[in-house]
């Protein structure tokens, strides 16, 4: 690599942004919050963070004109929470619209309500997961525990690279290509999340298999 | 399987952790980051920072170390104390706050829960309930304004009905935190506990009366409430948080080790 390392946080407006930064900051990574076009676009990899509603959140992507260029990045992105759910086609989750919100459609899935089957929601806490052996998830055992909090999910699929169980089972991350999207809180998943963390600043330095995907 | 949690509260006061008796008589126990990095590394899975001054006293917390602990520890947290705006409550949330949580205020004025949730989702607003059992009308009552002893007052509602309400009105969370209970460590009270769970859609977090592990057992086999919330305890050293876990697996709770 000639250019510098730099992790982009997308600067999406919502709240969350900080924690997500120092979390990176904690293992060492350069990292830049930005919504400028640009300095997006020349990123090593990019991540989307995102708490609150779809729609807000969706609302603000089109009103910052970050759509396209972000549909265009080819180096590693990962999408947390709200952000992992903006990477499917669309939500659910569409507070007082008629139709449902339209998301990025990066990764072929939708987002629906968790059928909970009576427990409490939304699923707050810390839950297990059962990690593919995707890259991501390089080091994390079955059954370790990460932080939810979220009431809508991507449902089981040919997308899905970890999976939970809350009522349902559903996924707890899902992947196509370089982007790639946690439903769960890395930046407040203790070392657990930091490990994954550290698994996502692999890539696109050294020729992951992900690297050799985009060539 | 989801985990049970054990969530440290840290009562803050000009910048200090302090713990008093049944809300009174607050004593220093330490500086806010390297307590909540000693909890964040012994296994909490949560931390609730309450200013108990702020509400009663019309202040809002100083925010400058909220982001210092949003910096260092790697779990959630939880910021309450005088939040009356959105304004205030992004503040928090930007400077790393997972959740903000809401008492005083939305007793004063209970359509801010409607706004909040608009503005940020439900999954970060926690409504903090302080709840009496009231033996002249041998039922379970609110207080408000619990920061200040001076400017404590009853309300209206009973703790079945403001449960309904703020359930309806839009948070994600409900601390009931039972105030007779509070600092003498004589157990939670299960049976409000229990009362309140059979109506709670929303996780449910237990406060008040933890004393021993066994305490915390009883609350999650018996209440079957999501968090257990305890300050003294953990601040004297009574309670070490990881043998607390250790104790739990023993009784068949699920917990996070």
């Amino acid at each position: 690599m000639s250019q510098a390392d730099i992790t982009v946080i997308v600067d999406t407006g919502c709240a969350n942004l900080n924690s997500v930064r120092y979390a990176f900051e904690r293992l060492g990574a350069s990292v830049v919050v930005t919504d400028d076009l640009q300095t997006i676009a020349s990123a090593t990899r990019v991540v989307l963070p995102g708490v609150g509603t779809a729609k807000a959140a969706m609302a603000a992507l089109n009103g910052k004109q970050l759509v396209a260029t972000l549909s265009q990045l080819t180096q590693p992105v990962l999408g947390v929470c709200l952000g992992m759910q903006m990477l499917t086609k669309q939500s659910q989750e569409r507070g007082n619209a008629a139709q449902d919100c339209q998301c990025l459609g990066l990764i072929d899935t939708q987002i629906e309500q968790l059928d909970s089957h009576q427990l409490p929601l939304p699923h707050m806490g810390w839950n297990q997961i059962t990690p593919s052996s995707h890259p991501l998830f390089a080091n994390i055992e079955p059954g370790s525990y990460v932080y939810f909090v979220h009431s809508y999910r991507a449902p089981l699929g040919a997308h899905t690279i970890a999976s939970c169980e809350y009522g349902e089972t559903f996924s707890a991350a899902i992947a196509k290509d370089n982007f790639m999207g946690v439903q769960f809180h890395p930046e407040k998943s203790a070392q657990v999340g930091a490990q994954i963390l550290t698994n996502f600043l692999k890539m696109g330095v050294t020729q992951a298999p992900l690297t050799e995907a985009q060539a | 399987m989801l985990a049970k949690r054990i969530v440290p509260c840290l009562d803050v006061r000009e910048g200090k952790v302090v713990k008093g008796v049944q809300f009174r008589n607050h004593e220093i126990v330490g500086d806010i980051v390297p307590l909540a990095e000693r909890y964040a590394i012994e296994g909490a899975d949560e931390l609730v920072f309450y200013d108990i001054t702020a509400s009663a006293h019309d202040r809002v917390v100083d925010k400058s170390w909220v982001s210092r602990v949003a910096e260092k520890i790697d779990i959630p947290f939880c910021v309450a104390g005088g939040i009356k705006t959105l304004a205030q409550a992004r503040e928090k949330l930007a400077f790393g706050a997972d959740k903000i949580s809401v008492n005083s205020p939305a007793l004063s004025d209970p359509s801010l829960i409607d706004r909040l949730q608009d503005e940020f989702g439900r999954q970060c607003i926690v409504i903090g309930i302080d709840s009496y059992y009231d033996a002249d009308s041998d039922s379970y009552k609110v207080k408000q304004f619990t920061g200040d002893e001076a400017a404590t007052k009853d309300t209206q509602w009973y703790t079945q009905d403001w449960v309904e309400e703020v359930q309806k009105r839009g948070c994600g969370e409900i601390v009931l935190n039972v105030m007779n209970q509070d600092g003498v460590r004589q157990g939670y009270d299960l049976k409000q506990l229990s009362m309140v769970r059979a109506i709670a859609d929303v996780p449910l977090i237990a406060s008040g009366g933890a004393g021993t592990m066994a305490h915390f057992a009883d609350v999650f086999l018996e209440a079957n409430v999501d968090a257990a919330l305890a300050a003294s305890v953990f601040h004297k050293g009574i309670i070490d948080i990881n043998e607390l876990k250790q104790y739990l697996t023993t009784r068949g709770v699920a917990v996070r080790t």
